[in-house]
């Protein structure tokens, strides 16, 4: 983790800031596909479609390759981990706090109830 | 899906989530079925607090906590967990305090810290809390994320474990 470099980060962000781009990673996480499939799929015509595969291929995060006719596309080796996994992992844990937050504020309207409201 | 996601429903169907909103600001997001005054109550009450912070599978325990929730009052929160040797402190300062609606702390612990905004939203009796984080830069934001890469791997193992066997309520204090 500490060792990816500040640009790529940087570049992996403005890759996923587009909504085409995020469906692409997406759908590659189920599968391959070409190019061709891909732009249909996004209802794009295959220039566009290369141009939002260049991108995500400078950011790694997906790879290409030419078999006979066809280029086929995969995810690439960076993929989402590290940026992905951290926010998860924080997520869970405020998840956790927010569970037994919720553990407390049942108490408290418990006690509300039974007491009648303060103030 | 990188940006923002979500835990399994809650049995009320309240979820948390996550979204980067940039480069140094992180928001999470979650409902409570209580009015705000009840959520900014369990927030800022010491006695209260301590009850959620710290949960229980991280192996954490909190050693103290003191809260004094007023613009320009502090707080600071001591840790101890069996894998470090000296507990860690938590500590800074409340820049707003509005009361069942708005609180807004620094993070001093680090240089570089971020900035806490947290929102209480109530609408038809339930509240909508909604937590940014806004670092002072960039480079600030990624450095924290190695840290907490670095520091908490074993307690998030402890926390998946918790999180997928965990029955409801079982948690309490």
């Amino acid at each position: 983790m500490a060792q990816y470099s500040q640009a790529r980060f940087d570049v992996s962000f403005a890759a996923l800031s587009d909504p085409v781009r995020r469906g692409v990673l997406e759908q590659l996480m189920r599968a391959d596909a070409s190019v061709t499939v891909l732009a249909e799929r996004f209802r794009m015509t295959l220039t566009g479609m290369r141009k939002h595969l260049g991108v995500l291929e400078e950011a790694k995060l997906v790879t290409t390759e030419k078999v006979g006719r066809v280029r086929s596309c995969r995810l690439g080796p960076r993929r989402l981990e590290e940026e992905a996994e951290w926010i998860e992992n924080y997520r869970q844990l405020w998840a956790a706090r927010f569970d037994a937050l919720d553990t407390v504020i049942d108490e408290l309207k418990r006690k509300e109830k039974r007491d009648g409201r303060k103030k | 899906m990188v940006a923002r996601s979500e835990s399994e429903p809650a049995a009320l169907g309240n979820r948390t989530t996550s979204e980067r909103k940039s480069d140094r600001v992180l928001v999470i997001r979650r409902t409570f079925d209580a009015p705000a005054r009840l959520v900014f109550e369990a927030w800022t009450t010491p006695a209260l607090f301590r009850q959620w912070w710290v949960p229980k599978s991280s192996g954490a325990s909190l050693l103290s906590c003191q809260q004094d929730v007023r613009v320009g009052g502090s707080y600071r929160l001591e840790f101890a967990h069996p894998k470090a040797e000296t507990p860690m402190a938590f500590f800074g300062r409340y820049l707003e305090v509005v009361p069942d609606s708005r609180l807004v702390w620094t993070n001093e612990e680090s240089d570089d810290g971020a900035v806490t905004t947290v929102t209480f939203e109530e609408k038809d009796g339930r509240t909508l809390l909604v937590m940014s984080e806004l670092y002072p830069s960039k480079r600030a934001f990624d450095i924290a994320m190695e840290g907490m890469d670095e520091a908490m791997p074993e307690t998030f193992e402890q926390l998946d474990e918790f999180l997928a066997g965990r029955a409801v309520g079982a948690q309490r204090s």
